[in-house]
């Protein structure tokens, strides 16, 4: 199966980079930008073919190592190889 | 005293600190690598700034997974006295041997110079030679020292006393102007609540020789040799 992993910085974590792209694309023209929360995405190809069995183990991989949650959240979608 | 200096692939102060604990006490400490199962019985392990893993994920979380790394923290918990400076801050937090997370700066620079720091711990293992309210020039050097924490979390620690450092000015005034990084209430290093646990984000082996320029960072080091003679 293929895991895709979002990972963001949790609500009133202050997010410099996100600032800083705000500024930029506000630099280039781009007048409609309210704020920008940037974050990860990671993909993963799993030799797991059972979805509760992939969804409890990509649970634990962004709970131990992909996600530090004491700023960040997680989310992952499953799809079938 | 018997000290380990782990080595992770990436660190770069092993060596600085190695040499100023070597000066200090006669004794080279113990080099551990990363993959080695256990740290060598020692009084005082250290974990050295650098860029383990090129910061790869996040600064500290690759390392923290190292396998040396569940004997450290089984140490620590034991009440062996852990030191991490800079990345070893980080590699501290991510591994949740100290709570928060060191974040990127404030001001999205890579930050390499010296900076004031107020000692608000000195009856530490790692504080007592200096006094409470000492101003100290300790350099750093680092691209993620933002340290966060949430309210909560920064309140238990206020209340508990557990900083031990923070950034401050020439006259050891604390501030927003004299807060380098962006950091929560200024916070430079942080204690566990036995105590026996340090993160800094500065760098006192960098200053820990007259040759180099100063040597307020020295007395960390003393204060250790104290303890453990």
């Amino acid at each position: 199966m293929k895991a895709r992993i979002k990972i963001t910085l949790k609500n009133g974590v202050l997010d410099p980079q996100g600032k800083a792209i705000a500024n930029a694309l506000g630099a280039l023209g781009f007048g409609g930008v309210e704020a920008v929360r940037q974050g990860k995405y990671i993909e993963l190809e799993l030799a797991e073919s059972d979805p509760a069995r992939a969804e409890a183990e990509v649970k634990a991989m962004c709970e131990q190592l992909l996600a530090n949650t004491v700023i960040e959240n997680y989310q992952f979608e499953l799809e079938p190889a | 005293m018997r000290a380990s200096v782990v080595v992770f692939p990436g660190s770069n102060c092993d060596r600085d600190v190695a040499v100023s604990l070597e000066k200090l006490t006669g004794h080279k400490p113990a080099m551990v690598w990363h993959g080695e199962p256990q740290v060598p019985d020692s009084d005082l392990i250290v974990l050295p700034g650098g860029f383990s893993y090129g910061d790869y994920l996040r600064s500290g979380a690759m390392a923290a997974h190292s396998p040396i790394m569940a004997d450290v923290v089984a140490k620590a918990r034991k009440g062996i006295a852990v030191l991490g400076i800079c990345n070893g801050f980080q590699v501290l937090t991510e591994s949740g041997l100290l709570p928060g997370v060191l974040m990127r700066n404030a001001s999205l620079k890579f930050i390499c110079r010296d900076v004031w720091l107020r000692v608000e711990r000195a009856d530490t293992i790692f504080t007592k030679g200096y006094a409470k309210g000492d101003v100290i020039r300790v350099p750093i050097a680092h691209h993620d020292g933002n340290y966060y924490a949430d309210d909560e979390t920064l309140d238990a620690l206020e209340g508990e006393g557990r900083v031990a450092l923070r950034y401050c000015d020439a006259a050891g005034e604390v501030s927003d102007e004299a807060n380098p990084n962006g950091s929560r209430a200024s916070i430079a290093g942080l204690l566990d609540e036995s105590g026996r646990v340090l993160g800094l984000m500065p760098h006192p082996e960098r200053l820990a020789d007259a040759a180099l320029g100063g040597t307020d960072g020295a007395s960390l080091f003393a204060s250790l040799l104290e303890t453990f003679h």
